[in-house]
């Protein structure tokens, strides 16, 4: 067969991979930019004990990869009696990863408000809170657009890994495709465009925004 | 279950044999890190040319690095360097030649961004005073662009060393690896060892990646209070 009917026949299989792939990144960027936001906020206003865990939190997932993460969830929880369908592991698994690269892209930027900013805030006699509402993090936010659009790109590379436990995304499909029809090229060919579609028009679009909310950083 | 999970780890040479395959994963990992550091800060001297095809076609090197998975990079070295170009590699090695480039695609663009934010008239001074370009960089542009580009070439091989755990996808006997052959052999007499391989396993990344990137944080935090005085 001709590479050109061998990629034709495989489409569908890719469409649905695609779509997959597509949607777990949605539910994991979604879930890690609220679990980011709680816990910047815990770390920033360094509530009682929550916060001293918010920071073991972002250590243990920044310093572990996510496949490992992703074996405990799926096979050692188990073990103790807890059990998730393989997606739901995926989901969980990007978010906590997520959740502490989003957080740590949040305090970067509620650290980068500059402090003639504050200064001027309490001069003109804002209450802790008000600072934290009109000053920090309006400008905060903004600063961590660049940021967060990187985790952005990086969380939706990182589904890739969900092939580890099987669940049909992009990769998972072309692995499997190609076990059974020993097609390499093609398969792989077809991955890559996969990507491709999802992250050059996403870090154009970024970009893009990144762009526009550099308005937002007043005075910087 | 007559036995408690965690003895599966000390069981035989068990724990020799995880503690080899770590040392599988750091080899590979160290390799790639020194091989592609290299080929990246040449890489990124480059970027800060202005012949544009040079600049065009170094950009284009990043941005494939950028977009397709490692994992994916991985698969795609994995089958086509063998079948296409007869170019047979052992997996260990095929995995840090992939990673080494990967590390050259990221470092050249910190190189380049560290470059660039020098300021313009420490470049013009060093031309004034005649420094032919080998002079400029050598001694005026790479010196400060060091310091800069610190913490994110640290926070680089950490990330390299989580890439890693990837290297079981490609058969490499990494430690994840030989942590599933014990969890599948010992499956039976010990059915909680899945909890204290895998846990085992997480903590050895912990360990390694967290000094790094402590240390990093703390490097970029002094560097921030030297700019801001």
């Amino acid at each position: 067969m001709s590479s050109w009917a061998i990629i034709q026949q495989s489409l569908p299989m890719f469409g649905k991979g695609f779509e997959l792939t597509l949607w777990l990144s949605f539910i994991g960027i979604i879930g890690s930019i609220i679990v980011g936001i709680i816990v910047s906020l815990l770390q920033y206003f360094k509530v009682p004990v929550l916060h001293q865990l918010a920071s073991i939190y972002v250590e243990v997932s920044r310093n572990t990869p996510l496949l490992i993460q992703l074996f405990f969830l799926y096979y050692t929880f188990p073990v103790i009696g807890i059990k998730f369908g393989a997606q739901l592991c995926g989901i969980i698994g990007l978010i906590f990863l997520g959740g502490s690269y989003m957080a740590e892209g949040f305090t970067g930027g509620f650290n980068g408000v500059s402090k003639g900013q504050l200064e001027s805030g309490k001069a003109i006699g804002l209450s802790r809170w008000q600072l934290a509402r009109y000053i920090v993090f309006p400008q905060g936010f903004s600063l961590s657009v660049p940021a967060m659009a990187a985790n952005v790109i990086f969380l939706i590379k990182e589904t890739s890994i969900f092939t580890v436990i099987a669940i049909p995304e992009l990769t998972n499909t072309a692995l499997d495709l190609i076990g059974m029809y020993y097609r390499s090229n093609e398969y792989l060919l077809v991955l890559v465009i996969g990507y491709a579609i999802i992250l050059i028009p996403l870090s154009i679009i970024l970009t893009l925004l990144e762009k526009r909310v550099r308005y937002g950083s007043f005075g910087n | 279950m007559d036995h408690s999970g965690i003895s599966v780890l000390f069981e035989g040479t068990n724990f020799e044999r995880l503690l080899g395959g770590l040392w599988v994963t750091v080899k590979i990992a160290a390799v790639a890190l020194i091989v592609g550091l290299i080929l990246g800060i040449i890489l990124g001297v480059l970027r800060t040319f202005k012949n544009r095809p040079l600049r065009v076609l170094l950009r284009l090197y990043l941005e494939f690095f950028r977009i397709v998975p490692t994992v994916v990079l991985l698969f795609l070295f994995y089958y086509i360097l063998p079948r296409q170009l007869n170019f047979n590699l052992p997996g260990d090695q095929l995995a840090t030649l992939v990673f080494a480039l990967w590390v050259a695609a990221e470092m050249s663009d910190i190189v380049r961004g560290a470059l660039i934010s020098v300021p313009q008239h420490q470049r013009e001074s060093g031309k004034a005073i005649g420094l032919n370009r080998y002079q400029l960089y050598r001694y005026v542009l790479i010196p400060q662009a060091i310091s800069l580009e610190i913490p994110a070439t640290i926070n680089l091989a950490t990330r390299v060393i989580k890439t890693t755990s990837l290297l079981m996808l490609i058969s490499v006997m990494d430690v994840i690896n030989i942590g599933q052959q014990i969890i599948e052999a010992n499956n039976h007499t010990h059915p909680t060892g899945v909890f204290w391989v895998y846990g085992l396993i997480f903590l050895f990344y912990f360990l390694i990646d967290y000094p790094l990137s402590w240390w990093a944080k703390r490097l970029e935090k002094k560097r921030l209070e030297r700019a801001n005085g």
